[in-house]
């Protein structure tokens, strides 16, 4: 069989098991719709919140960008996986045992206030629309570059097939496709990556195979004798506070995304909110120490087999000529010495590697059968589509509970609210596909900004929420307005010629040379300075507020759970 | 659970809460990153220490923090009674 038939094949099986979960998993009540009737177990979140988790950023092209930042990459490995740890100590088991449906349900509880809860809605909403619009244009690349689909049409097929299940099954039926999606995305990354383990270092194992083989001493050295720095080299193109703070921000940004924080809502206990975390970080380990050996295989490998041949040696490998056609890889002997040379100047190199052909390739590299190359189709389909189907129910459960049911019209009845909820999926669903086919060009620099924004803006509220008692109304909207406001203004800034068109940035990195991708951390200080200050200042909460705070600090049976109204139970 | 309980179930947790940030500090943003270039001089295997924490150290230990956490949380519960 073809790789084209062997493609269809994998995405149409995989496309049904989806449809066939989110069938059996469809809800009638609210509590199955936005929280899965809180009864998954802990494994099972585990896998879904790292399906939720790894879009098709971190399947398609995290490794790329590695082998490309060599130690620099570091920020997305430590960043991506170190908020878990923040999540797990100090936000998921509160957020559990206070037990309602989304974040601004904490945040307007627990501050006694609609306008902090109107304020975590608009960043939710904000952070989710520009991180899913990204996932549907992953999902038509996939479609495009697999199966030679136009991306509006694949765009249009991954919208009907999230809209269904999410529509029917809400959190139920998205979190049991989410489970099944993460099989398929880790299996499709790790088939690849051992055979190409196996084949440069003989160990089957990537993790190991790194370190006991010689890969990485002989790629610093082809690094430095083509004139790069050494792979393993840090601070390469980023100075070490730019590292810190980059690192920090994505951190805090995990553990801050509301689409996370709300699947540790969907267990059955606080127990099972703090297992849960630790499944989810050891599902989502796998892949992400898998894909920096990854990266250093594939960089290795590819300079080794492509730099110093003649076009005609090259063009000797079926898989060079394949992925020149889709541009991702270029030749152009540039000085005409018959030889085609890697340089660290974009303007003189004669080979141009596009980042997310790492991943892409390392079937046909390491010449493994066409259905693994299927494979790794599915797996980035899947990667990108429960990515998006968790966006997409935060999108919906802001405005269907959080501003219908709790502002406008809180005698709603059960029925009443399903329906909401699923037409406002419909609407999230049809919004994204928009921005899947027709990207803003600011979408794609405003993705990678989402984390600043989440850092500065929920992350200190729900912390200080738990463990201050002082911490009131006042300081959270204080310190949520500051910390946004600054985060938004210095990235505008610094990023102005991207994101607005204008000539030029308007500033450079006034903040002690902090990227804007760093600058999170500073917007998530200031909350947290803001918030403390303020607080101490206004009044302290009410003592129901109180009563809610010791309530939320006792493991599951001790006292009544928090119950805060009689129509959510 | 009386009172005076209570809020020394909450003083364990946060005691526990605050050693292992120290730890998560330690391997990720410390070993992988303030310290990386002096820890660079010692190796595992082939690899550089700092560079290893930084891509593959840091994420193991995370793993293991979070189910410790898990574990002694389950033993402060017991110890207060507070696992039935």
């Amino acid at each position: 069989m073809s790789v084209e038939t062997w493609t269809y094949t994998f995405v149409t099986i995989t496309f049904m098991i989806y449809l066939y979960i989110g069938w059996r998993a469809r809800v009638k009540e609210s509590s199955g719709f936005y929280v899965a009737g809180q009864g998954v177990p802990a494994i099972a979140n585990g896998a879904a919140t790292a399906a939720d988790w790894m879009s098709a950023a971190s399947f398609i092209s995290m490794a790329g960008l590695i082998s490309f930042m060599g130690y620099d990459g570091s920020i997305y490995l430590m960043g991506w996986t170190g908020g878990y740890v923040l999540l797990a100590l100090l936000l998921a088991p509160y957020l559990r045992k206070f037990g309602q449906y989304t974040v601004p349900d904490f945040v307007g509880t627990r501050y006694y206030s609609n306008t902090a809860r109107i304020i975590a809605v608009i960043c939710a909403i904000f952070v989710s629309i520009t991180y899913v619009a990204g996932q549907m244009r992953g999902v038509g690349i996939v479609f495009s570059r697999f199966l030679e689909v136009d991306i509006a049409q694949g765009v249009i097929i991954g919208m009907v097939i999230v809209g269904f299940f999410a529509v029917l099954g809400g959190m139920k039926g998205i979190t049991w496709t989410q489970v099944a999606q993460y099989f398929v995305l880790i299996v499709a990354f790790l088939i690849p990556s051992v055979a190409l383990s196996l084949k440069l270092t003989g160990n089957p194992i990537p993790q190991i195979g790194l370190v006991t083989s010689d890969i990485m001493p002989k790629l610093n050295q082809i690094q430095v004798d083509l004139g790069f720095a050494e792979y393993t080299q840090p601070f390469r193109d980023k100075s070490m506070l730019d590292i810190l703070f980059i690192t920090i921000a994505l951190m805090v940004g995990t553990a801050g995304l509301p689409h996370v924080i709300v699947r540790f809502y969907t267990v059955r206990n606080v127990r099972a909110a703090r297992y849960s975390a630790f499944w989810a970080l050891l599902f989502i380990a796998i892949l992400y120490t898998t894909a920096p050996a990854l990266a250093t295989f594939a960089r290795y490998n590819l300079v080794e087999s492509l730099h110093g041949k003649t076009m005609d040696e090259i063009h000797a490998m079926d898989w060079t000529v394949k992925w020149e056609e889709t541009k991702l890889l270029q030749f152009d002997d540039k000085n005409g010495n018959g030889v085609l040379e890697l340089t660290p100047d974009a303007e003189t190199s004669e080979i141009i590697i596009d980042r997310d052909i790492i991943v892409l390739s390392t079937p046909e590299v390491a010449q493994l059968s066409p259905w693994v190359i299927a494979l790794v189709a599915a797996g980035g389909l899947a990667a990108a589509l429960s990515t998006a189907a968790g966006l997409l129910l935060v999108i919906s459960s802001s405005i269907a509970h959080d501003i219908y049911f709790r502002l406008i019209n809180p005698h709603a009845d059960e029925k009443h609210r399903v329906m909401v909820g699923r037409i406002m999926v419909i609407v999230a669903v049809v919004v994204a596909g928009y921005f899947g086919v027709n990207p803003p060009g600011f979408v794609a620099q405003v993705v990678a900004f989402a984390f600043g924004l989440a850092a500065a803006s929920f992350f200190p509220v729900i912390l200080l929420g738990i463990f201050d008692k002082k911490a009131n109304r006042e300081g959270a909207i204080a310190g949520m307005i500051v910390g946004l406001s600054f985060t938004l203004f210095y990235i505008a800034g610094t990023k102005a010629h991207l994101i607005f068109g204008a000539e030029e940035a308007w500033f450079g990195n006034w903040c002690f040379g902090i990227s804007a991708e760093g600058i999170g951390t500073v917007g998530m200080l200031l909350n947290f300075v803001v918030a403390l200050v303020v607080s101490r200042l206004t009044p302290p909460p009410p003592q129901e507020v109180m009563d809610i705070l010791d309530e939320l600090r006792m493991p599951d049976h001790v006292g009544p759970a928090v119950i805060l109204d009689e129509s959510t139970e | 659970m009386e009172k005076e309980e209570k809020l020394d179930y909450w003083r364990q947790n946060v005691r526990l809460i605050r050693w292992l940030l120290v730890v998560w500090f330690a391997v990720s943003l410390g070993a992988g990153i303030l310290f990386v270039k002096p820890l660079n001089n010692f190796s595992i295997g082939n690899l550089p220490f700092g560079f290893w924490m930084a891509q593959q150290g840091s994420i193991f230990v995370f793993v293991v923090m979070i189910y410790v956490y898990a574990k002694m949380m389950d033993k402060i519960d017991r110890d207060h009674h507070a696992d039935k």
